[in-house]
Formats: C-alpha cells, structure tokens, sequence
C-alpha cells in the first residue's frame, strides 16, 4: 500500500471520492512494494475507463483487485502489461521493481517477468495441452514437475486439443503456462469465473502455492477464494481506486463490503 | 475418359498455381491480418528472377540443373523481395489497415510498372526445360509433363509448409498466432518476427508458382502476378483464413471447377462459376472451409 494510505490519509488519486483506507496497524509490516501504479488513466474507444488509479502491489503474497462488474478491473491489468487496445490509450506511471514499465512491449515485460492469465482462459483450441505448454517455456528448464504436480490432469490429457478441454481443466492449462516459467509477479484475472466450486477450490488451492514462491496480483469475484488468498485488496470503483487495505478488514465488515462490491460478506460469492 | 482425365490434370495443374499463391497470402492474412495486394508482386519478382538466371546466371539455364538453379535465384529473389517489403512497409503500419491496403496496392501497381520499364510490357518467352514439353500418356489420356510438374510441385510444398507448422516452435508460434495473436504476446513471445517469417515463406511459395507458371503458360508477363492473384484471393477465403490445408483443398475445388465449365461450358464461365461457389461457401461457412483457427 502507499504510505500516506497505510496513515489513513485520504487517496490523492480520488478527490472527492468515498475512498478510504486500512489503519496501517492491520497493514503486512515491511512488505516493499514490487508494483507501483501511479495516476493510471485508460481512455479506449472515447470511454474514460480508468481515471487516475494508484495502487501498490506488495513484493510477497496475494493483492487483490476487486470491484463490481464494469469498474476496469481488468483494464488494469491489461494496461500494466501493455494490452491496451489500439482505439485506446493509457497514461500515468506503472513501476516494477522501480523500473518504469508503461508503455514497453508486452512480449518484452513477460519475458521480463510479469506472468498473465487472462480472464477468458485464452488457451489456443486448435493446439493439444502439450503444444499450449511448449508454446509458453521461456526457459531452457520450464518446471514441468511444478505444474503436473499442481494440475495431474494436465499430464494425462497432453495430447487433447485445448479446445476440447472443460473450463476448469482450461483454467488449469491457462495457470500452467505461466507456472512454467520463473516469474517476478504474477497479473492473474478471475480464475474461478464460471467454475465449478470443486474446481474453484482446486485453482484456489493452486493459487496459494504459486503465491508462496511468487506474488501475485489477482482479479476475483468470489469473496470464499479473497478471503482464503487475500493480503492486502483495492477495491475499484467508477475507474478510480475507492478502497485499500487488507483484504481480511475489508472482508469483515459487512457493511462495507456491501457498499463498495454489492455482494454479502457473510455468504461468499 | 481421356478428355476427363486431361481436364482433370489440367485443372490440378492450374490449382496447384493457386495454391503457392494463396498459402502464403492465407498465412499473412491469418497471422497478421494484412490484406497484402502485393503478394502477385512476388510472383512476377519470382518468375522474372528465374527467367533473366536461366540466361545470365552462371550455371543457370533452361534445362537440367541449371533450371533447378534458376528456379532456386527466382525463389530466393521472391523471399527477399517479400521479407524487405514486411520489414519496410507493412511492419510501420501494423496497426493501420487502411494504409496498409494503400500502400500494398501501390506496391503492386509500381511493381508491374517496374517490371515493365525494366523488361517491356510484352510477354517474354520463357526458358522451359524441354522435357517439360513430353508427354505421358495417363488412363488413356496424352497429358503434358509439365501439368504434373506443378502439382508435384505444389504437393511438395504442401507437405513442407504442413511439416514446418506442426513440428518447429515458429510453426507452433504461427498456428497459435492465427488463433489468438495477443494471447502469444502475452506468452513473451515477439510474434513480429514471426509476421516477417510468414511474408519470406509467402513470398518463396510465390516465387515458386511464377517460375513454374512461366513453364505452364510458355511466358512471362509484368501482369501475371496480378491475374493469378484474384483467383489466389478466392482461394484464401474459400479455405478460410490462416489454414495451408484448407487452401489446398479450396485451389483443387477452384481449379477443376474451373477448368471443367470452361471447357463443357462457353470460355469465362468458369470464371463465373467461381465466384458463385465463393458465394455459395461464404453463405454456407462466412469463415471458409476450415474457419480462421490454428490448422496446419
């Protein structure tokens, strides 16, 4: 988190807004941020899509990215990797590791370390399970053992075409490819969307191993999977950063969790 | 019989010519969305290459290795000229359709000008190895060697195009790319440099079809590249954009249909009947035959 949040000093990036913050007694203690998105606006398409957004993603743990349907969650994600698409475009300052990483190649930030899964999977069909992995090593030695063991099914089902894969078993081979490889920090987007909750339960579980060696910054809607992962949450709101703090003290009070996301705490997702 | 038999062989011949076009044309479109109206360009670089080798170049010539040879200078003419072109003109205007079917059509027209103010608007004889001139005769039919010279030919190419997209990781990048090219981005890879790799291989397999149409026809024209073109189009959407198989099996269908009503038929409706059959498919399948997915 940013410092003057972790003191409850009001957001610069939302004036005016209903943006608070976390006491900085409940904040991870010493955790350096890795990520720092500064001031981020995304206009595509004349839509003003982020406005101003600045957030921080801490070096260890799960930061998670949360919101109602429409906020620019995603758009975020996309924008610190360099997915904006062409009838748009993103403005501001995104820093990884204290590089300045806005507007570089996409190709170049992931072989720099910045892992993405996107939201729809994104598996190739047309190719099987052992040619979408192939496509993705980027090192001499990709950790195999990592990823088979984390998703078996995967190394049973290497010769299916990804096409024929269910979602959850898509979601697994999407998560594998980044698995792969080394990572500085992983951009992952809603994982869980449209799974089975046995499955969710299995990426969920994934998820948490990946983030003891990796961290990750997370879209997700299922507030079951935010509580079991969540370090610290920023919460988006009509493009601008409308909560921070840890996702625990987010997830605690009911009130609040109903105002800024529009779901029930209490239940889930 | 043996009048099908040649029309048949005729119409294969004819189809292979399409299909060295339009795999390539299919590949650019497929990976790199670009309508590219300068690919016949490549053609006429390819079959004026081997031409002026067959009588320049040493070693070269009309017959023997020394064909093998010219065809070899055409084909490596035809992928530099088509690399250089993605390099310096497409690769600026990724992002830019409508300059980019601009600048390829005015490529392709200050192509067939230059060709015409290097060698003359007329059609030049070209130097066809005379064996290519025999014939054998086929299930009673008396067909041209050279009809078979070209679909074995293209069968070859077929068969290579096919094997390099299944088994090499470029390939792997390519048919990935055709499906879904930001998500190979996203994966690290710099998919430009295989956007440059598809223009080479077009361009090659371009190449090849205007030196062998130089041999199907006896000649070779600044305007060849450009007739052929329109049909390779066809082509390409007929099998659906991004798939080499697919374009086979689409220049076949074009080819004999073709040949078939043009000959049973009045001279040009051949012509029309392909257009019909574009039409027909793209109201049965609007993304062609095997569709815009990663199919080798």
């Amino acid at each position: 988190m940013k410092a003057d949040e972790r003191t409850g000093e009001p957001h610069p990036a939302s004036p005016g807004s209903a943006t608070t913050t976390a006491d900085e007694s409940t904040s991870a203690p010493g955790a350096a941020a890795l990520l720092q998105v500064e001031n981020l606006s995304v206009r595509i398409a004349g839509l003003h899509i982020l406005q101003g957004v600045s957030f921080e993603v801490a070096a260890s743990g799960v930061t998670v990215l949360l919101g109602r349907n429409g906020v620019g969650k995603s758009t975020t994600l996309r924008a610190i990797l360099g997915l904006t698409p062409r009838n748009g475009s993103a403005t501001g300052s995104v820093r990884l590791g204290g590089e300045q990483i806005l507007g570089r190649p996409t190709h170049a930030l992931v072989k720099g370390g910045l892992g993405y899964v996107p939201e729809d999977r994104n598996v190739f069909a047309g190719l099987t399970v052992a040619e979408n992995l192939r496509l993705a090593e980027r090192t001499d030695t990709p950790d195999y053992d990592l990823v088979f063991g984390l998703f078996p099914e995967l190394s049973k089902r290497a010769r299916q075409r990804a096409g024929s894969l269910s979602g959850g078993q898509q979601q697994m081979l999407s998560l594998g490819r980044v698995l792969l490889n080394p990572n500085r920090l992983l951009l992952i987007d809603e994982p869980t969307k449209g799974l089975a909750p046995k499955v969710v339960t299995e990426v969920a579980e994934a998820l948490e191993r990946a983030a003891q060696a990796v961290p990750v910054l997370l879209v997700e809607q299922n507030l079951a999977v935010v509580r079991r992962l969540a370090g610290d949450a920023v919460v988006i709101a009509a493009g601008q950063v409308a909560w921070t703090g840890p996702g625990e003290q987010l997830l605690a009070d009911p009130a609040l969790t109903k105002s800024l996301l529009a779901v029930n705490a209490a239940g889930g997702h | 019989m043996s009048t099908i038999v040649l029309m048949t062989v005729t119409g294969l011949g004819l189809a292979a010519l399409y299909f060295l076009v339009a795999s390539g044309l299919s590949l650019v479109f497929g990976l790199a969305d670009v309508l590219n109206f300068a690919h016949g360009l490549f053609l006429s670089v390819g079959a004026y290459a081997t031409w002026w080798a067959a009588g320049n170049l040493p070693g070269a010539g009309p017959d023997g290795w020394g064909f093998v040879l010219a065809v070899a200078f055409g084909v490596v003419a035809g992928t530099v000229v088509a690399a250089l072109v993605e390099l310096v003109m497409i690769r600026p205007l990724y992002s830019r359709t409508i300059e980019q079917v601009l600048v390829t059509v005015g490529l392709s027209l200050a192509g067939v000008a230059a060709l015409q103010a290097g060698f003359g608007a007329d059609p030049r004889p070209f130097p066809r190895p005379s064996w290519t001139q025999d014939v054998v005769t086929l299930a009673g039919a008396r067909v041209p060697l050279d009809r078979l010279l070209l679909i074995v030919a293209a069968v070859v190419v077929l068969g290579l195009l096919l094997a390099f997209l299944r088994w090499t990781r470029y390939g792997l990048i390519i048919r990935a790319g055709v499906e879904n090219r930001e998500m190979v981005t996203a994966l690290g890879i710099d998919v430009r440099k295989a956007f440059t790799l598809v223009f080479a291989i077009g361009g090659a397999a371009a190449a090849l079809a205007g030196a062998l149409s130089g041999v199907y026809f006896g000649s070779v024209s600044p305007t060849s590249g450009a007739s052929l073109l329109i049909f390779a189009f066809i082509v390409v959407v007929i099998g659906g954009m991004g798939s080499v198989s697919g374009s086979a099996v689409a220049a076949v269908a074009v080819g004999l249909l073709q040949q078939f009503v043009n000959y049973y038929g009045t001279s040009g409706a051949g012509d029309i009947c392909v257009v019909a059959l574009l039409a027909v498919v793209l109201l049965w399948r609007p993304a062609g035959l095997a569709g815009k997915a990663a199919t080798a």
